[in-house]
């Protein structure tokens, strides 16, 4: 019993520390005054002001569309590269893994210096033919799809070796054509895998800074970047206002995803 | 579906994003401007101030690995007994802070941990004494058990509630303590996801300069803040590109640590 309230406690103190920054900023995004330390009372302001300020809401939807493009040119590009890995010789099975793995086990700072290094070769290389080429949204992106890559692929994977072979081979058998055999049994059984790598992709590419900060040349600001400009002159409340907005949606969103695996596994026990 | 050719997309990408990229790190750093191979931007991790710096971030990085390994370690081990343990709710728990953004996430702590902040506040109201890290090492720390903590507890929380309850009832009925159970059956088993918890809160808290930016009050330098000033400040790039490879050196060290122990079962997927 004792053992079982410590248990509790502890947990809770993790949630709060985890969740404590968030609270602050919440808090901090219906403070009246401008600074952060000291509380001048309840207002909405904040939340009317962002909807007044370009910048932020350029930068927003620069992140929302990097995001959404890049995580699904990655997950196409990550299943049918899971597809093709998985029906590989053990060899270049692994040889292949190891390459998935480079952008998320090597640091952010490393692989952001060098698409630097390449984007600005690329430019230099392409003047001389007389093309202009230049840091800015393509080349986000770009950084973007490639470190979202192996979420797809690492979560794809494991629903392919979960897949029976032999439901394929019989569609092939009753005559159905290769694409619908995939679209029709195979697509279905990965499509869970497919769905958290595209989430865990657009989630990585929301929160990404590193990355965003080497590639992004002169234009091309998303919320992270435009953030990190502001450091010096001190942050605008209305980036907490948004931020608790984006949390909020989320928040509904997951919770409501959340609740549906029960309803499923119920109508899994009516069948 | 067994057509080699779905994989050539992939492949293109990542030959030209992946692999290029890294190749261009390593031209520029055994290079000088002219470019003639040379070891210095190599050697010059020895001056002081970049030898400071990496003795720092490593420092701090141990430091920090090992608290969020102590931190982790016992709430995997509650989070994998408990109900919550079998829903998605430990995903929900540790993915939905990632939707605030990290930059703020970490900036909110500034508010919390400053001199006269909500901590210290609460501290002077407890009769304890004064709460002053903002702008310390510690604080830097702090931040980076913060940011990572979820990385450490997932991979340890994944191995550890794929263990065969069966085992755990083997060693009770031959007699072991729950002490015992701990130490010589779970610890053991769980052993690849503290080695993957491990490399991926080390990795990127010795390469972080984003944390220490925000929180060490921009005059604390890491090794992770020296490359980038190197790139962005416009300083040299081939010196950068050298200062990279040998921080490369330790995460291609850790790689091979963690892929020694891991088989896969430690992958926070």
């Amino acid at each position: 019993m004792i053992r079982k309230t410590i248990s509790r406690i502890y947990l809770v103190l993790i949630v709060l520390f985890l969740y404590a920054p968030i609270g602050t900023l919440m808090v901090l995004s219906f403070n009246d005054s401008r600074t952060s330390v000291k509380w001048g009372g309840f207002s909405l302001k904040w939340y009317q002001r962002l909807l007044e300020n370009e910048t932020i809401l350029a930068a927003l939807g620069n992140t929302l569309l990097i995001a959404v493009l890049s995580a699904v040119i990655a997950t196409l590009l990550g299943t049918s590269a899971a597809i093709a890995i998985h029906h590989m010789k053990k060899r270049s099975q692994s040889i292949c893994m190891s390459i998935v793995n480079i952008p998320m086990l090597n640091a952010e700072i490393v692989t952001g210096i060098a698409f630097m290094l390449l984007f600005i070769t690329m430019g230099n290389l392409l003047s001389i033919v007389g093309i202009h080429f230049e840091m800015g949204f393509g080349t986000v992106l770009i950084g973007h799809i490639t470190f979202n890559l192996p979420y797809v692929v690492l979560s794809v994977m494991p629903r392919l070796k979960q897949l029976n072979l032999s439901m394929y081979e019989a569609a092939l058998d009753l005559g159905a054509g290769e694409g619908q055999a995939f679209f029709r049994i195979v697509l279905p059984d990965i499509m869970p895998g497919v769905l958290s790598g595209f989430l865990l992709s657009f989630t990585m590419s929301l929160d990404d800074f590193v990355i965003t900060h080497f590639v992004k040349g002169l234009g091309a600001d998303t919320l992270s970047t435009l953030i990190y400009s502001e450091l010096r002159k001190g942050i605008k409340p209305e980036m907490y206002a948004l931020s608790t907005i984006m949390f909020l949606a989320v928040f509904v969103v997951l919770v409501f995803i959340n609740l549906r695996p029960q309803e499923m596994s119920m109508t899994d026990r009516r069948r | 579906m067994y057509r080699k050719s779905l994989s050539y997309p992939y492949l293109i990408w990542a030959a030209a994003f992946i692999i290029i990229p890294l190749l261009f790190i390593a031209y520029y750093g055994l290079t000088d401007k002219s470019g003639a191979f040379t070891l210095a931007n190599l050697a010059a991790i020895a001056t002081a101030e970049h030898s400071k710096a990496l003795f720092l971030s490593l420092g701090l990085s141990f430091l920090s690995t090992a608290i969020c390994l102590l931190l982790a370690y016992p709430l995997a081990l509650i989070l994998s007994n408990s109900r919550f343990g079998r829903s998605g709710f430990i995903i929900f728990l540790f993915i939905l802070p990632m939707w605030m953004n990290f930059l703020l996430r970490t900036l909110a702590w500034v508010v919390l941990l400053d001199t006269n902040g909500v901590l210290d506040s609460l501290f002077q109201m407890l009769g304890l004494p004064r709460f002053k890290i903002i702008n310390t090492p510690a604080a830097i720390v702090f931040g980076m058990v913060y940011d990572f903590l979820p990385f450490m507890i997932l991979p340890i929380y994944n191995v550890i509630s794929k263990i065969d309850v069966n085992v755990i009832n083997a060693a009770r009925d031959l007699g072991a303590n729950s002490f015992q159970t701990l130490y010589k059956v779970i610890f053991p088993l769980s052993l690849p996801g503290i080695i993957s918890g491990i490399t991926m809160v080390f990795i990127p808290s010795l390469t972080t300069f984003v944390i220490s930016t925000l929180l060490g009050g921009g005059k604390i330098l890491l090794i992770g803040n020296v490359i980038e000033q190197e790139f962005m400040k416009g300083t040299s790039w081939h010196v950068g590109s050298g200062l990279s490879l040998v921080l490369m050196l330790f995460i291609i060290l850790s790689m091979i640590l963690s892929s020694k122990y891991d088989h896969g079962e430690g992958n926070v997927l």
